[in-house]
C-alpha cells in the first residue's frame, strides 16, 4: 500500500464516517483543535484501522499523534513493519 | 402540595411515529403487528412482534452525539423531541432553567451482545468502539438525552420491568409536588429485536397465533394465547401547574394519582391483591372515589392468567361500571415504554373524547365478563381515567389523570 492509498483512505473514513468537512483535513491539522476529534473518537480510529489496514493499534502509540500527517506516519510505517 | 400537568407528549411506535398518527391508529383500531422473519430464523417459539421502523437520526444529530444511541434511544430520541416542541420548551429556555429526565428502560440488549462478540472474536476490547458502553446500559436514555438536550435536573433512569415508565412518572410527580423540580421529562424506550427477546420467548409466554397476526393480542378475551412483544418510545412532559401557567404552555392533563404496590409473591406469575392495592392506592393519592374514573386502560397484555387477575382486581375496586379497554390489543406489549406510551392513548382518547377498541375482544372468560369492554370503539367523554402497568417481579404502578381544570 503506497503513502498516497493510506492518506486517501485514512481522509476517506474521516469524511465519511467522522463527518468531517473535506476543506478541513489537511497533513498539518490538529486532531483536537482543527478536526474537533476528542479521546473517545481514538478508540473508534482504533476500530477503523484494525477494519481498513488489517493491524491492531496500542493506545500506548497513540499519545504522539497530534496532527493528521502524524497518523499517516504511523500508518505507513505499520503498514510497512507487517509486510 | 404543588399540581401536577402534562404539557407535551410525543410517541415512536408501532402505531403510528407521531402523536397525530397514533390518535388515528387509535381511533380506527389499527393492529401494529406483524411476523419478524429474523426470529423465525433464530428458532423462537412465536415470531410476532411489533413492526417498526427505525428513525434516522443522521441528519439530526452530530455523530459524536449519535453513536451511544441504542434502537430504543432512537425512538425515545424522536418522541421525546415531538414532546419538547408540544410543550414549547426549546433549547434557549432549557438552558435557562434546570429540567429534569426520568426514563423508563429496563434492558439493551445488542449493544451488549455485539461488545461480546467482538471480544470474543479479536480478543481486544478497544475494538468494541467507543459508541458501546454508553449504548450497553440500561439508563443509556437518560444518560444520552441529558447530553443532548443539555439538561440539569434530576437524571436517571427508572427499571421497573414492565411498569417502568409508569413509575418514572409517578416519581416525576412526587418531585414536581415537593418542589425539588419544575420540569421532568418522562417516558419509556422499548427495543424491538429477536435477540433481546429470545430469553422471554423461552418462557412460552408469547401469543402463537402466528398464521393471524393481527388477532394474536387479545387481552380479556377467552381464547388469548399470550402476549405479543413490542416497542418503541414514549415522552410526556411532567411540569409544575405554576410553571406551565406562567409559561403559557398547552395543558393536556392533571396527573393528581400514584398508586404503586409489589405482590411479594411469584417472580412472573402475577396475583390479584398486589394490583387491588395499587389501584386503592392511586385512587386515596388522588383523593377520587372509584365512581369518578370515567375510563380505564388496563395493563392487559392478553397473557391467560396475567388479565384474569388484573380482571379480578379491577372488578373488586371498580365493579362493572367504568369502560376498560386493552390498547395492547393494537399495540402489543410495549414492555419498558408501555407505562408512558399509554398516558399517552389515554391523553389522546380523552382530549378526542373515546375509548378505542380492545381489538380481539370477542368472547368473555368467567372475570373478563363483569367488566365493561368492548370490541368497538365507544364514542365517550371522559374527564378522569386510570392506566394500570405491571411487572415481572410483582411490581404495579397505577396512574390516574384528569382533564385540566382551572380550579
Amino acid at each position: 500500500m503506497t503513502r498516497e492509498e493510506i492518506i486517501e483512505k485514512v481522509n476517506g473514513f474521516l469524511i465519511d464516517e467522522f463527518e468531517i468537512e473535506e476543506a478541513r483535513i489537511s497533513p498539518d491539522a490538529n486532531f483536537k483543535d482543527d478536526l474537533e476529534l476528542e479521546s473517545l473518537d481514538f478508540v473508534d480510529i482504533v476500530v477503523i484501522i484494525e477494519r481498513d489496514f488489517g493491524f491492531k493499534v496500542k493506545s500506548e502509540e497513540l499519545i504522539h499523534i497530534r496532527q493528521l500527517s502524524d497518523l499517516y506516519n504511523y500508518i505507513e510505517e505499520q503498514v510497512k513493519n507487517k509486510n | 402540595m404543588k399540581r401536577v400537568v402534562i404539557t407535551g407528549m410525543g410517541i415512536y411506535s408501532t402505531i403510528g411515529k407521531n402523536v397525530e398518527e397514533v390518535n388515528n391508529s387509535l381511533y380506527n383500531g389499527i393492529s401494529g403487528i406483524g411476523i419478524d422473519p429474523k426470529r423465525i430464523e433464530d428458532g423462537f417459539r412465536s415470531p410476532l412482534t411489533g413492526i417498526i421502523e427505525r428513525p434516522n437520526l443522521k441528519d439530526l444529530l452530530p455523530r459524536r452525539l449519535r453513536i451511544g444511541i441504542p434502537e430504543q434511544g432512537e425512538y425515545a430520541y424522536v418522541a421525546t423531541m415531538e414532546a419538547l416542541e408540544m410543550a414549547q420548551i426549546d433549547e434557549d429556555f432549557r438552558l435557562k432553567n434546570e429540567i429534569g429526565i426520568l426514563y423508563g428502560n429496563d434492558s439493551s440488549a445488542v449493544p451488549v451482545i455485539n461488545a461480546i462478540d467482538i471480544v470474543r472474536e479479536k480478543k481486544d476490547t478497544m475494538l468494541v468502539g467507543s459508541g458501546s458502553i454508553f449504548q450497553s446500559m440500561n439508563s443509556t436514555i437518560t444518560m444520552n438525552l441529558s447530553v443532548i438536550l443539555k439538561l440539569r435536573g434530576i437524571n436517571f433512569t427508572i427499571s421497573g420491568a414492565c411498569a417502568s415508565s409508569s413509575h418514572a412518572i409517578g416519581m416525576a410527580m412526587i418531585l414536581i409536588q415537593q418542589g425539588l423540580q419544575d420540569i421532568v421529562i418522562c417516558g419509556g424506550g422499548q427495543e424491538v429485536n429477536a435477540e433481546s427477546m429470545g430469553s422471554f420467548d423461552g418462557l412460552s409466554a408469547f401469543s402463537m397465533r402466528i398464521d393471524e397476526p393481527t388477532k394474536a393480542s387479545r387481552p380479556f378475551d377467552r381464547d388469548r394465547d399470550g402476549l405479543v412483544p413490542s416497542g418503541g418510545g414514549a415522552t410526556v412532559i411532567v411540569e409544575s401547574y405554576e410553571s406551565a401557567i406562567k409559561r403559557g404552555a398547552p395543558i393536556l392533563a392533571e396527573l393528581t394519582g400514584y398508586g404503586f404496590s409489589s405482590n411479594g409473591d411469584h417472580i412472573s406469575v402475577p396475583n390479584v391483591e398486589g394490583p387491588t392495592r395499587s389501584l386503592e392506592n392511586a385512587l386515596k393519592y388522588a383523593n377520587t372515589r372509584p365512581d369518578e374514573i370515567d375510563y380505564i386502560n388496563a395493563h392487559a397484555t392478553s397473557t391467560p392468567v396475567g388479565d384474569l387477575n388484573e380482571a379480578q382486581a379491577l372488578f373488586n375496586v371498580f365493579g362493572s361500571r367504568p369502560p376498560v379497554n386493552a390498547t395492547k390489543s393494537m399495540t402489543g406489549h410495549e414492555m419498558w415504554m408501555g407505562g408512558a406510551s399509554e398516558i399517552i392513548y389515554s391523553i389522546l382518547m380523552m382530549q378526542n373524547s373515546y375509548i378505542a377498541p380492545t381489538l380481539n375482544f370477542e368472547n368473555p372468560d368467567e372475570y373478563s365478563a363483569k367488566l365493561n369492554l368492548s370490541g368497538k370503539r365507544i364514542e365517550k367523554k371522559i374527564d378522569t381515567f386510570l392506566s394500570n402497568s405491571f411487572g415481572f417481579g410483582g411490581t404495579n404502578s397505577t396512574l390516574i389523570l384528569k382533564k385540566y381544570n382551572k380550579k
